[in-house]
């Protein structure tokens, strides 16, 4: 049975809405957005793509924020699974009307500026745009942008939705009204989870468990090696919606609480595995204005809302965003089994394609990111088809550092060309204690070439990928030597830090 | 007679009527906007299910082409939930789905597996889930045959789903010859996925007799109608089909709902249960149709100003297996060879092409923006050619208003409004100006390049096939005066019912709440074409309108009999009618009065479009009632470095005629746009050596996104607008033409691509200009540039 610290209990209690649910012998792999239309009957919330890609599921999560009031925040609906609801409120679209009839400012502002056509997306982008709302409003296009890449549109040419994002205002941060409701909220969570035992299913249809503290969640996968990790669920969901998956038992760490702080000291970063992309997004941008631009551009608002820095190093893919980065600043991992813990360098924690530094039992618990050395400039660039929410075709990230016209030092990290992210070696070599200069430049882009042999798909052939590497070497060239000249579509603002 | 009088007085119209709520020219909003922003509209998705609904799902072939040897489904039949499965044996009636009779397009294949993906067998069981799983239980031995995967490769065999078809007018190859300059050219165009958001679903609910009812998320409900029927071995009369709202449609639900609905019904009637087919994101975007791949050749000739004096261009469509529409879309891309040009001789060959994917259709533009994007880009390569401003070229050729007026189908252009459409895009976007400063940065940028382009849109409205150009509406008065109003068309988004509803308010000047719009049911109004090729609102609208003055014209009949005064004083102003000098009534009571004189309040309308007509054979006529004109002028960046791409800023002016709904019209116009930008751009098609789709989800698909849209983003419904025709309230058709505004964006691009070479090499860009394509381009004309140097650059009449 369970370790737990305390009790455990055995019901799946959430707020939908105003109305407690408690949830038993339910499937732990439903997912939120099945659980909505077919247990609910609540039809506003649509399923446009089942991958979190298109955003006609978002719905608002919200949670206590630790000091009396709730934090909300917008998630796909279609890869969430239902006992991760767990100790929260669920909001979808109807619940915004007030009891009256009477449409919420931001649908009355979609209404009025023409921002629905054939309206399928429709909920979807309420929702954004209710969270967009509910933290004040937005003004500005780019934060528009930001707050909407994760929600098509394939009618409207989006001029309308933007229009009512910004007609639709926001709530004012000191409305009393507002903040009484959340507290009101907050507490009726609280008094429903808190010190009521750790959330174990163990039904015939699967175990969930979802531990409270980390020697919780150890003790757990020492007991179940087998089991499926899940944090954000941005990629594990898919194993269900699209490969029809079971998963069983599911171990969730969403709720164990060391493992969601960002923490720092002198010289490091220290984001525990269940810390959202969103919420690691200011702290990465501080570490290097690229990486918080990286960040920025990683799937969705909704997907880096669930999604974490641990899941995204945790499940080996060769084209995570965040690994190259990672690895040409340095970063490491501390992996746990037990009571034991290791740290592994980032790059030797990817072995091969489908294959990382992690046994049965294991845990990622946390990413220790160093700060940039004095004098070192980092760089990063994803590339990829689409600008917001799409998947990396090829992403150069450099750590360089240049003394005297020479490169004293440069790590040089890319995802999409092998089977894992890794280090260019031979480029490297190429380049540390030479001159820093276009003879230096092409020696480098010609040992890149014996780095890697990238692969053709249906992102980018490999010709591309390679020619594309190489030409980051040039732009890092041109920005580190000539920071006059443009060379950003966007992220211009991170070139020039 | 009134009916004429009315007409007459309804086309003077230039703005709304004072009084009248949401009468034409208003922008009342979409019908359903307050629902869709509620969650309360009902998508089919979304009706509740009766108890014993099962769901069902495909089984997918995973090779590109062969025999099946066996297939054993043992394991599927015996999968937890699973109570039918369906193979192509288990249709009732014909196996057949074809939208133009070709007999090509089975409902499940007897046999041979001709696309990867294609559905070989169906599943129905009692959840969706169990119904999904079951499907990876099939046993499968295939025995594969050679696959067809490229246009080469179909024209190489000769294979195709229709013959070859050729349209000229004069001699082109002596033109070609004597002409001063010459350029050949390849140009590969990309196919486009609709993305509906809402992907096809068809819920079946069986009926006594063996009928059944099909609530079917289609643009062409007759049509499903009638296959469906033909499916089941049934009369037309045992089948009913109803569409309230698509969650988008594009042209991907024109003819790509059949096949699920057959299978829903079949299930329904051999159940005597609800069936629901609602397909998963990634089986409708590898098993449904997508926008035609081409390849252009193109041999061209022009004189000293860039004029056209002779072309010979050849199309080859892939159009999958099956013919579906491909014959009338690979004809509308020749219709629109000449986009907005005379062309003088022309020859246009067109190869219709039979490939081992999956059977392409219907998309918003309907082969016209192949066809165009085609034609522009020639006429970009030949102001680089002769060193000329684009536009400068492209003005040279626009089509005359005296000479120069025929089209290469022997067709007049008579409403040419482009020479002064073009003068007032060129001052608002200050184009002229903005050039200077584009060549003046790209001199001082070495890595990020600007482009800018303006494109026209000259746009056939009418089907080409004639007799599709008709419409039927069905409007009933109640007692209490509130109105039903049925037509024809199916809304997927575009405002098509809330146009229409405005005609009939306009028509009774009553107030547009009055009038309850109804879900599209073919037990309503028959025999209906679909809702495509732009023509829902001009012929739905115009029959609404007409079974509305048949009401109408029995109102004043009954009124002047009543009050004893001539029909002719007899007025509809808002909200009352004013007979003479005798009354005034309220509409609800002159509704009232009627009922108990025994007056019937319900009416037929139908509308043929007149004027068209077209003779394939000699590829002559008059196959459009008229043009779409519009003009889009972009503004891009590009990374020379990486090859990605940004359009920065876009002014539009588009002529919709005296717009019925300007706010509507607005949303097509920007809709359009972005869409045909993403099929310009970062929408790319990805099959692999085996046929098999890649891109087959959005996370690997990518239409635009809210960031994409340019910052600066000006539009203007031309304010000159007008319709030459009598269409309905001289409102222009405004679904499909702004799609090839878009097509400046790709033309832009290549401007930015060319100016790494000064504008003296011409940019070989195909369609989509992804990063990758683009970065290809600027490396290939840089590596021409540097083969050239040391020799001077040609400039062709030197």
């Amino acid at each position: 049975m369970v370790h737990a610290t305390g009790s455990f209990r055995s019901d799946i209690r959430f707020l939908l809405g105003d109305e407690e649910r408690s949830l038993r012998d339910i499937d732990p792999q439903m997912t939120v957005l099945e659980y909505l239309r077919l247990s609910e009957r609540k039809s506003g919330t649509k399923e446009g793509c089942a991958e979190g890609d298109c955003g006609a599921c978002t719905v608002v999560l919200g949670e206590p924020d630790g000091k009396g009031g709730m934090a909300y925040r917008t998630v796909n609906a279609c890869i969430q699974f239902v006992p991760t609801l767990d100790g929260k409120q669920l909001l979808t679209v109807e619940h915004l009307k007030s009891s009256d009839g009477t449409l919420h400012p931001v649908q009355q502002a979609m209404v009025d500026t023409h921002g629905s056509q054939c309206g399928f997306c429709t909920p979807g982008f309420v929702m954004s745009l209710y969270q967009l709302w509910l933290d004040g409003g937005e003004d500005d296009r780019g934060a528009i942008n930001d707050a909407l890449a994760g929600n098509l549109c394939r009618c409207t040419g989006y001029g309308p939705i933007i229009e009512a994002a910004r007609k639709a205002g926001g709530v004012a941060a000191n409305d009393a009204g507002e903040q009484k409701r959340r507290a009101d909220v907050a507490a009726r969570l609280s008094a429903m989870v808190d010190g009521a035992g750790t959330l174990a299913l163990e039904q015939p249809a699967g175990r969930y468990y979802a531990p409270q503290t980390s020697d919780e969640l150890a003790a757990l996968l020492v007991q179940h090696p087998d089991a499926t990790v899940l944090a954000g669920g941005t990629d594990v969901g898919l194993w269900v919606t699209k490969m029809l998956k079971r998963l069983d038992p599911i171990i969730y760490i969403g709720d164990v609480a060391d493992l969601k702080s960002v923490s720092e000291t002198e010289d490091a970063l220290i984001i525990g595995a269940g810390v959202t992309y969103s919420r690691a997004h200011d702290a990465l941008g501080q570490v290097a204005a690229d990486v918080g631009e990286l960040v920025r551009r990683i799937g969705s608002r909704q997907i880096r809302n669930a999604g974490t820095v641990g899941g995204n190093i945790a499940n080996g893919s060769p084209i995570g965003d965040t690994p190259p980065a990672l690895i040409a600043l340095g970063a490491k991992i501390v992996l746990r089994m037990g009571d034991v813990t290791r740290e592994v360098a980032l790059e030797d924690f990817f072995v091969t394609y489908g294959k990382q530094d992690r046994q049965a039992g294991e845990f990622v618990q946390s990413v220790i990111v160093p700060k940039p050395a004095e004098g070192v400039v980092f760089r990063a660039y994803k590339i990829s088809k689409r600008f917001d929410q799409d998947i990396t075709a090829v992403l150069g990230a450099f750590a360089i550092k240049v003394i005297e016209d020479k490169v004293a030092d440069f790590r040089a990290a890319f995802g999409g060309m092998a089977g894992t992210p890794m280090r260019a070696a031979k480029c490297e070599a190429a380049l540390i204690g030479q001159d820093w200069n276009e003879a230096s430049l092409n020696a480098a882009q010609l040992a890149l070439a014996k780095d890697f042999a990238p692969m053709t798909d249906m992102r980018a052939s490999k010709e591309y990928r390679m020619l594309v590497a190489q030409n980051l070497l040039t732009k890092l060239f041109i920005e580190t030597n000539t920071p006059e000249i443009a060379t950003r579509l966007v992220g211009k603002e991170a070139a020039h830090v | 007679m009134s009916d004429q009088k009315a007409k007459v007085e309804m086309d003077d119209l230039v703005a709304p009527t004072a009084g009248l709520s949401g009468g034409v020219r208003s922008s009342s909003k979409h019908d359903s906007g307050p629902k869709h922003v509620a969650g309360e509209a009902v998508y089919i998705d979304d009706i509740i299910e009766p108890y014993g609904t099962l769901h069902l799902a495909p089984g997918a072939a995973n090779i590109a082409h062969g025999k099946i040897k066996k297939m054993d489904l043992s394991k599927v039949r015996s999968a937890p939930g699973v109570v039918c499965v369906l193979t192509a044996d288990d249709v009732p009636g014909v196996n057949d789905v074809s939208p133009a009779h070709t007999h090509d397009d089975p409902v499940l294949p007897d046999g041979i597996v001709q696309f990867y993906g294609q559905p070989v067998f169906c599943v129905a069981a009692e959840t969706r889930a169990q119904a999904r799983a079951a499907t990876k239980l099939a046993e499968i031995e295939y025995e594969e045959l050679p696959a067809v995967l490229s246009i080469d490769a179909a024209l190489e065999k000769q294979q195709f789903v229709a013959p070859p078809h050729v349209m000229k007018q004069g001699d082109a190859k002596s033109a070609l010859a004597k002409a001063k300059h010459r350029h050949a050219g390849r140009m590969e165009i990309g196919g486009q996925d609709h993305f509906y958001l809402e992907g096809q679903i068809t819920f079946a609910i069986p009926q006594e007799d063996g009928d059944v009812l099909l609530h079917c998320s289609t643009q062409h409900p007759s049509e499903v109608q009638h296959n469906i029927a033909n499916v089941l071995g049934r009369p037309a009369n045992a089948v009913t089909v109803e569409v309230r709202r698509m969650g988008g449609g594009f042209g991907g639900k024109e003819t790509q709902a059949s096949q699920w609905a057959a299978l829903a019904a079949i299930v329904a009637v051999k159940t005597g249960r609800p069936a629901k087919f609602r397909l998963d994101r990634d089986d409708d975007m590898v098993m449904t149709g997508k926008r035609h791949d081409f390849i252009v050749d193109y041999d061209v000739g022009f004189d000293d100003d860039g004029r056209i004096c002779g072309l010979d261009i050849q199309y080859a469509a892939n159009c999958g297996f099956s013919a579906d529409l491909s014959a009338a879309i690979a004809d509308r891309a020749m219709f629109h060879t000449d986009n907005a040009y005379y062309l003088g001789d022309v020859e246009i060959r067109s190869y219709r092409c039979k490939t081992n994917l999956v059977s392409n259709t219907a998309f918003r533009g309907f082969g016209g923006p192949q066809g165009m994007v085609a034609i522009e880009r020639i006429i970009d390569e030949i102001a680089m050619t002769i060193g000329r401003d684009p536009m400068d070229v492209r003005i040279a050729n626009y089509y005359g208003t005296t000479d120069r007026n025929t089209t290469p189908y022997h067709m007049l252009v008579e409403d040419n409004v482009l020479p002064e459409l073009t003068d007032d895009i060129i001052k608002a976007s200050d184009y002229r100006k903005r050039r200077a400063e584009i060549d003046a940065f790209n001199a001082q940028s070495p890595v990020l390049k600007k482009g800018l382009s303006l494109t026209p849109v000259k746009f056939g409205i009418s089907f080409t096939t004639t007799f599709l150009n008709q419409a039927g509406a069905l409007i009933h008065i109640y007692q209490d005066g509130s109105v039903h109003l049925n037509h024809g068309g199916t809304e997927m988004g575009q405002g098509l019912f809330i146009k229409v509803a405005q005609v009939v308010a306009e028509e009774f000047q009553i107030d547009l709440d009055q009038i309850k719009i109804t879900a599209t049911n073919t037990g309503k109004v028959p025999n209906t074409s679909a809702t495509a090729a732009s023509s829902g609102a001009d012929m739905n609208g115009m029959a609404a309108r007409d079974a509305a003055m048949t009401i109408k014209n029995r109102l004043i009949e009954f009124a002047a009999e009543k009050y004893g005064v001539a029909e002719v004083l007899v007025r509809f102003v808002p909200g009352k009618i004013i007979v003479g000098d005798v009354a005034e009534l309220a509409f609800a009571d002159l509704i009232k009065q009627a009922y108990l004189a025994r007056v019937s309040l319900s009416a037929t309308g139908y509308y043929a479009t007149p004027k068209i007509h077209y003779d394939r054979e000699t590829a002559s006529g008059r196959p459009f009632y008229y043009f779409a004109y519009g003009m889009a002028c972009s503004e891009v960046l590009i990374d020379t470095l990486t090859g990605e791409n940004k359009v920065t800023r876009v002014d539009i002016i588009h002529d919709v005629g005296r717009s019925l709904n300007p706010a509507i019209d607005r949303g097509q116009i920007e809709g359009g746009f972005i869409q045909g930008m993403g099929w310009l751009t970062s929408e790319e098609l990805w099959w692999d050596g085996k046929g098999n789709l890649r891109t087959h989800a959005p996370s690997t698909y990518k239409i635009p996104a809210c960031s994409d849209r340019p910052d600066d983003f000006r539009l203007e419904l031309w304010s000159s607008g007008r319709n030459v025709e009598k269409t309905i309230h001289r409102s222009k058709a405004v679904g499909e033409p702004p799609l090839m505004l878009a097509i400046s964006v790709h033309r832009a691009i290549a401007d930015a691509v060319a100016s790494v070479a000064g504008h003296k090499v011409v940019p070989n860009l195909d369609t989509p200009a992804t990063p990758e394509a683009v970065l290809y381009a600027v490396a290939d004309v840089a590596k021409r540039m540097i083969e050239q140097s040391g020799q001077p650059v040609s400039v062709a009449g030197e």
